[in-house]
């Protein structure tokens, strides 16, 4: 194997990780758009959706298809429901309270998880199946190319939704000035609520392809992966859409840079580090607008 | 009105008492079996020591009656030398505190020969009681080089003995095996940094692999918790090794071998005994030809299929796993030992007697279900290693090595 196809699959092995956490990321940043809330919990909505492929596949011996679909509705319903239980009734508390809420459920839903499914980890079946692509001597996985594919389709469609959409030119107005767009007619829990609706949905699409890449499930799984999207988010800038997806194809890119040059250990270092430089060099991140506190 | 609330709460304290008296009672005081009654010519007392109770409890109650049921099983037989072997069980909870107190007790009780502990923390605190008084000892499974080599002072603790191997002996045995059976050049290595076992393991694969003239290409770490390693074995696919040896636990090791194959890696994967169970967390496919060392092969032997049915009998809600076996060969060891101690016509529990068992231990001819029994100037068994292979999906045992 040439040093070329070498650094193509580790260019392939970023984007694939990278897809994913874009995917994350995008949730972390629309939902802190709209309400300024940081939800710690978005990871763990994609340890749900990948314990509701397992015991559909798993458990129940259904198609993947179906696991599929009922992930990414579950995740959205999920979703939601956290929004009006946990987040809602605190819309007009300070914002450190909203953010307090957000580990809390976060926490409750880890341990949900560990109390119902088990502390192990759940064995994933196949759920895609295919030939691989050979590209020269280098070698690409076909799971990694229907992961890129999907992720980049989702964030068309995403990207369409909110620019071209009623729907979407509401969340934009929200997100812009929230008293103002109640002031115009905007109903402001119905669009907060369909802005998580679409987080968690893309957190259920993270949540399958997670699981045909990482054939595992286990209730901390969405700590580390939320974590990590959330420093995409930040470092793309917090609130921006093509922000998130940036920062997600960069800090995949990253890590898998980093693990090449054999630095694998510091993987997870080198990510925080990423994180900390941004909020002390440009804390907006590399779309983030400037920031102007409302008063 | 005031009387009557003062009498009532005297009445609560009072009983308040009685309950914290009664949820008192300490699960490690109360000897939970003692076998064989008095009588005939006398009997042997020895000690037990194992979590029975806690987060290891599993293992604990496993090799427990493991030993249980050879000790039981020679008793029926007449016990040894005309005397029976009366065994006193003690919890240790698997914490080092506790342990070095129930031994303790054990020695008052009159004990002549130790079976325990169970974990390494615990074993290597008891040691420390029980060799400056030379008490025979041997534990199951103990894994820890520390328990009967002090390596600081080098010192090797006479009086201890195990039946499990330590970790370095897996990688070891594993690098023997990839050059002599698998007549493999070059090598790669995946591992989890910070894990003691598997960077044990590699150290040992490493070293031996080198006087057996492989070559290792490539050493990569990994993460506790990482599950993408994608990036480390697209390096290891550039150096194409014949092997790669891969020294972490089930869970891991089932991912790294998706991914490998993901990425095209055709590579023999090799690990230790923390692949058990490893067929749940791969496709058959994958995990194919892939081969790690057990001391433990269900159904392989009739000596083997007879302790799992005898087992079985004995506790239809268990199954006799690895731990079950050690703690069977365990007594195994030390019954014979005993049984050479008896022939010498010393006095029960005298320091001559406790030496003629420590000296029967280290001269041992037992064979259990391990194969024979050997032991090296450590203390540590000189035993094969079980081979098992992954095939058709399931790990099969492939032969004894």
């Amino acid at each position: 194997m040439s040093v070329f196809s070498t650094i193509v699959s580790q260019i392939f092995n970023g984007l694939q990780s990278g897809s994913v956490y874009a995917l994350v990321a995008l949730g972390y940043s629309m939902v802190y758009g709209i309400i300024m809330l940081l939800n710690f919990a978005h990871g763990d909505i994609i340890m749900v959706g990948a314990y509701i492929v397992w015991i559909l596949m798993s458990f129940l011996a259904l198609p993947p298809a179906i696991g599929a679909v009922a992930a990414v509705a579950g995740c959205t319903l999920l979703g939601v429901a956290i929004e009006k239980v946990a987040y809602a009734p605190l819309r007009k508390s300070p914002r450190l309270s909203l953010l307090i809420t957000a580990i809390g459920v976060s926490f409750f839903l880890e341990n949900a998880a560990q109390l119902v499914m088990g502390a192990g980890s759940k064995p994933m079946p196949t759920i895609i199946k295919g030939t691989n692509i050979e590209i020269g001597s280098a070698h690409i996985s076909f799971v990694s190319v229907v992961t890129i594919i999907v992720s980049v389709i989702t964030m068309l469609l995403l990207t369409l939704l909110v620019q071209k959409t009623k729907m979407g030119k509401a969340m934009r107005a929200v997100s812009e000035d929230m008293d103002s767009a109640r002031l115009m007619g905007i109903n402001i829990n119905r669009t907060i609520s369909f802005t998580f609706a679409v987080g968690s949905a893309l957190a259920g699409i993270a949540a399958v392809l997670y699981s045909c890449a990482y054939p595992q499930a286990s209730p901390t799984m969405g700590s580390m992966l939320g974590l990590k999207a959330f420093v995409a988010a930040v470092l793309g800038g917090i609130g921006s859409i093509p922000g998130a997806m940036i920062g997600g194809f960069a800090i995949g890119l990253l890590e898998a840079l980093v693990s090449a040059a054999g630095l694998s250990v510091w993987k997870d270092g080198v990510v925080f580090g990423i994180l900390i430089i941004v909020l002390i060099v440009k804390p907006t991140g590399i779309m983030g607008r400037k920031m102007n506190e409302k008063v | 009105m005031k009387k009557f609330i003062s009498v009532a709460l005297v009445l609560v304290f009072v009983l308040s008492l009685f309950a914290g008296c009664g949820s008192k009672t300490p699960a490690s005081t109360q000897p939970a079996t003692s076998a064989a009654p008095q009588g005939g010519t006398g009997t042997i007392k020895i000690g037990v020591l194992g979590c029975t109770s806690g987060d290891y409890a599993q293992y604990g109650n496993a090799v427990i009656h493991g030993a249980q049921l050879y000790i039981d099983k020679v008793n029926a037989a007449g016990g040894i030398n005309g005397k029976k072997i009366e065994y006193i069980i003690y919890d240790d909870k698997g914490d080092p505190t506790e342990a070095v107190n129930a031994y303790n007790r054990l020695v008052g009780n009159g004990i002549t020969a130790l079976l325990g502990s169970v974990l390494s923390g615990a074993t290597a605190a008891v040691v420390g009681e029980a060799n400056p008084t030379n008490m025979p000892m041997i534990t199951a499974s103990a894994t820890d080089a520390g328990v009967t080599y002090n390596a600081d002072k080098k010192l090797v603790y006479k009086n201890v003995f195990r039946t499990c191997y330590i970790d370095p002996f897996q990688g070891q045995k594993m690098a023997d095996y990839a050059s002599q059976k698998l007549n493999a050049k070059t090598a790669a290595i995946i591992f989890e940094t910070g894990n003691d076992y598997a960077v044990g393991l590699k150290n040992a694969f490493i070293a031996k692999a080198k006087a057996n003239g492989i070559t290792v290409v490539a050493e990569t770490a990994y993460s506790k918790g990482d599950k993408d390693f994608k990036s480390q074995l697209t390096n290891i696919k550039a150096k194409n090794p014949d092997v790669i040896f891969c020294p972490n636990y089930y869970e891991d090791d089932g991912m790294i071998v998706t991914q490998a194959r993901q990425l095209g890696i055709k590579s023999v994967f090799m690990g230790g005994d923390g692949w058990a169970n490893v067929y749940k967390y791969a496709s058959a496919a994958d995990l194919e030809g892939s081969i790690f060392c057990s001391s433990y092969a269900p159904g392989s032997t009739d000596e083997i299929k007879k302790f799992e049915a005898d087992f079985k009998a004995k506790y239809p809600n268990e199954t006799p796993n690895m731990f079950s076996a050690q703690g069977y060969d365990a007594a195994i060891v030390l019954l014979d030992a005993i049984k050479a101690a008896e022939s010498k016509n010393l006095k029960v529990g005298s320091a001559e007697y406790k030496q003629a068992i420590i000296d029967g231990m280290k001269n041992t001819t037992s064979v259990g279900l391990g194969g024979k029994y050997k032991f090296d100037e450590y203390n540590n068994p000189i035993k094969n290693a079980v081979i098992i292979k992954l095939q058709g999906g399931a790990e099969k045992f492939s032969e004894v090595f």
